[in-house]
């Protein structure tokens, strides 16, 4: 990541301030939100915006998550930008809306703040609120830092917006590490991103002049053809996602990898793969680790939503073994990613050995000693040692 | 004053599949004739959007939208927003939601867009029951009706507890403007259609629908049990306005309950100590809208 960009200027911004200016910077038409740690001062921020006459746009205290959701999806119908963020129970409270969005095919965005769910109650940061919102139709991004957080709210709205995507897009942010931790924010010019974000003209929006109904009832002899065109649209969005990649660092100086990162992967023998905040430590690790001779790498998931499948097909005959950071579980099994990780190594025949690693739930540091274990156990792994695929990571007993 | 005559001969709503004798269509209809075709239509699961928008047969002429079972509140603030941002201000957001859509699941919605004081109109058509499900009690449904989750039986009169007073819980808002109107009223309701168009924030009307499948009679009846209705009090055509309410039907004395009860199943069961109840409740109400309104 390099700043190459002219004009803009530098400030301190935690990341939610951060996510704040990204949307600022978009020109949203409506923005409907409801207030919930860690989120909170992205609400915040926009009202402070609206109320000093730093922002135009209709700001609505929605009620509730869901009502958040229905108001932006409103909004949109009519053909307005839409914009709001959540996070955890809130997420959870909206997921029916979620559908309805993404099936109607309304290009909303929206920050979530990453936070586990109730019970036990906690508010600090894990990513199984989004992760357990997978099917729900929605291109899910995770994010690294506050920088990455302010332009992804810009690339989400290109590529929510794409004719063809049309699907909406939800950027996610650790709870705390990301959202409430200050770092120097490079914040674009608004003529740079209106040069970059054109104004919306959405196609799929009321005109009086030909009345059409929206998100209408579809029976079974037709439905599963909508759904065939959201997996469609889907498909397409991986190639989207790199292109408005690549325009967004020729225009702004900063390219991101599209949907994965690789650091430090040529001639690794064994790589850990990570979303959002971990994968910042993992980088120190990875340094730290590859001074010392070791052939380590490092996968940094961009998105989940569409899933990297090629990507790892691909990786798996680079690799010998490889380490799935999950800051989730689904219970009974393993965390979702390394079962979508490990769906796609399948798919390419030669399959490196996976190990599953449960961590950071609920807020818990994954320090870099955490790390350098994982890598640890991975050669241990591959020199015939026995390894539980799936293990706690920092667990007390 | 509407007058038929001037009535535009546009049809907004057409070919729906509603049930023979429901007062739904010419609710949708007569609504949309008032409003114009700078109308958009937001509809939350209900039987409105199950006999209107079926793809491929929509079946209206305006925009329209199908929204979840609580959001319709919220969806008209959106809309109503995001028309705003983009300087659009000569059309009506208008949403039609039943009772159950609007008493119960959706209430906090609509609480919400009105405390906002959005710009948009909501018809609530009560129907007295979760119809489209297979009538199933709504906290609509007046007390004594049988319906398949309040059935009556050796051990029940049918639903337990009184209709809710959705109109005094808009009152209860400071609403710009809020009515009750009845689809056996379909002067008054056009009439109280055309009063929503030059007011600001939000507006409310809940009309009456009498059901001739879930409350059990002939389709030709429904005008008929719908004046009964009013006839006998079970329910009146009041507005609320400027702060004040007016009642726009006072019966001189109300007819005897039983006249309305009996032309339908779901209260034949009913003991005369039942009608006793029923009519307690129904007296104690007209006590309040005299005291108050009158």
């Amino acid at each position: 990541m390099n700043n190459k960009s002219k004009s803009g200027h530098l400030d301190f911004l935690n990341g939610d301030e951060a996510v704040a200016y990204g949307a600022r910077l978009c020109r949203p038409h409506v923005i409907a939100v409801y207030p919930i740690t860690p989120q909170t001062i992205v609400v915040e921020k926009i009202a402070e915006f609206v109320a000093n006459n730093e922002m135009t746009c209709e700001y609505i205290h929605v009620e509730s998550e869901h009502s958040a959701m229905c108001a932006a999806m409103g909004a949109s119908l009519v053909g307005a930008r839409a914009f709001t963020a959540t996070s955890s129970q809130g997420l959870a409270y909206m997921h029916e809306m979620l559908h309805y969005v993404s099936g109607s095919r309304f290009p909303i965005v929206m920050m979530n703040a990453n936070r586990t769910l109730a019970a036990p109650w906690n508010i600090f940061g894990d990513q199984r609120d989004s992760l357990s919102q997978r099917d729900t139709g929605w291109i899910q991004a995770y994010v690294e830092n506050g920088q990455e957080a302010l332009d992804m709210i810009i690339q989400a709205y290109a590529l929510a917006e794409d004719d063809r995507v049309y699907t909406p897009v939800m950027v996610n942010l650790d709870g705390f590490v990301n959202t409430h931790t200050f770092e120097l924010v490079h914040i674009p010019t608004q003529e740079e991103v209106d040069a970059f974000l054109p104004p919306f003209k959405s196609k799929n929006a009321v005109d009086f002049h030909h009345p059409r109904s929206f998100c209408m009832t579809a029976s079974t002899e037709w439905n599963m053809e909508f759904r065939y065109q959201q997996q469609e649209a889907m498909d397409r969005a991986k190639g989207v996602i790199a292109e408005v990649d690549k325009r967004f660092g020729d225009h702004f100086g900063r390219y991101y990898g599209g949907m994965v990162e690789e650091i430090r992967c040529e001639d690794a023998e064994v790589v850990l793969v990570g979303m959002g905040s971990v994968v910042g430590t993992s980088r120190i690790v990875v340094d730290r680790l590859r001074e010392k001779g070791l052939k380590v790498g490092l996968v940094k998931l961009r998105f989940y939503r569409p899933f990297p499948r090629e990507y790892f097909k691909g990786l798996s005959g680079r690799v010998k073994a490889m380490g799935v950071i999950d800051r989730d579980i689904s219970f009974g099994y393993e965390g979702a990613v390394a079962s979508d990780i490990k769906s796609a190594l399948a798919s390419a025949g030669v399959v490196p050995k996976v190990i599953n690693y449960i961590a950071g739930i609920a807020g818990r540091d994954i320090t870099k000693e955490n790390i350098e274990g994982m890598y640890d156990k991975l050669f241990s792994f591959i020199q015939g040692k026995d390894e539980k695929e799936m293990q706690f990571i920092g667990l007390r007993w | 004053m509407v007058k038929a005559k001037d009535l535009t001969d546009q049809e907004y709503l057409y070919g729906h599949k509603a049930c023979p004798g429901c007062g739904l269509g010419t609710i949708g209809r007569l609504a949309l004739k008032i409003l114009g075709e700078r109308t958009i239509v937001g509809l939350p699961a209900s039987c409105m959007s199950t006999v209107t928008t079926i793809y491929p047969q929509m079946n209206y002429s305006v925009p329209s939208l199908t929204m979840a079972f609580a959001g319709t509140g919220a969806l008209l603030t959106g809309m109503s927003a995001g028309l705003k941002a983009q300087g659009i201000t000569d059309a009506y957001v208008l949403g039609i939601a039943g009772d159950g859509g609007t008493a119960d699941i959706g209430l906090q919605a609509l609480s919400g867009a009105v405390e906002r004081g959005d710009d948009f109109i909501y018809i609530c058509y009560d129907n007295e029951a979760y119809m489209n499900t297979g009538v199933q009690r709504s906290s609509l449904t007046p007390i004594g009706a049988h319906t398949t989750n309040s059935p009556a039986g050796t051990a029940s009169y049918g639903k337990k507890n009184p209709k809710k007073n959705l109109f005094e819980i808009m009152i209860a808002h400071r609403i710009p403007y809020a009515a009750t109107a009845s689809s056996a009223y379909p002067y008054d309701f056009m009439n109280k259609m055309e009063k929503t168009k030059n007011i600001k924030g939000p507006k409310f009307i809940h009309i009456m629908c009498p059901c001739p499948t879930g409350w059990g009679f002939a389709s030709d009846l429904t005008v008929e049990i719908g004046k009964l209705a009013v006839e006998t009090g079970m329910w009146y055509l009041a507005e609320y306005e400027n702060g004040k309410v007016k009642m726009n039907v006072v019966p001189k004395t109300l007819k005897p309950l039983e006249e309305y009860l009996k032309t339908q199943r779901r209260f034949r069961h009913l003991t005369a100590e039942n009608i006793q109840l029923i009519q307690e409740h129904r007296d104690r109400e007209w006590e309040l809208i005299r005291e108050r309104w009158l």
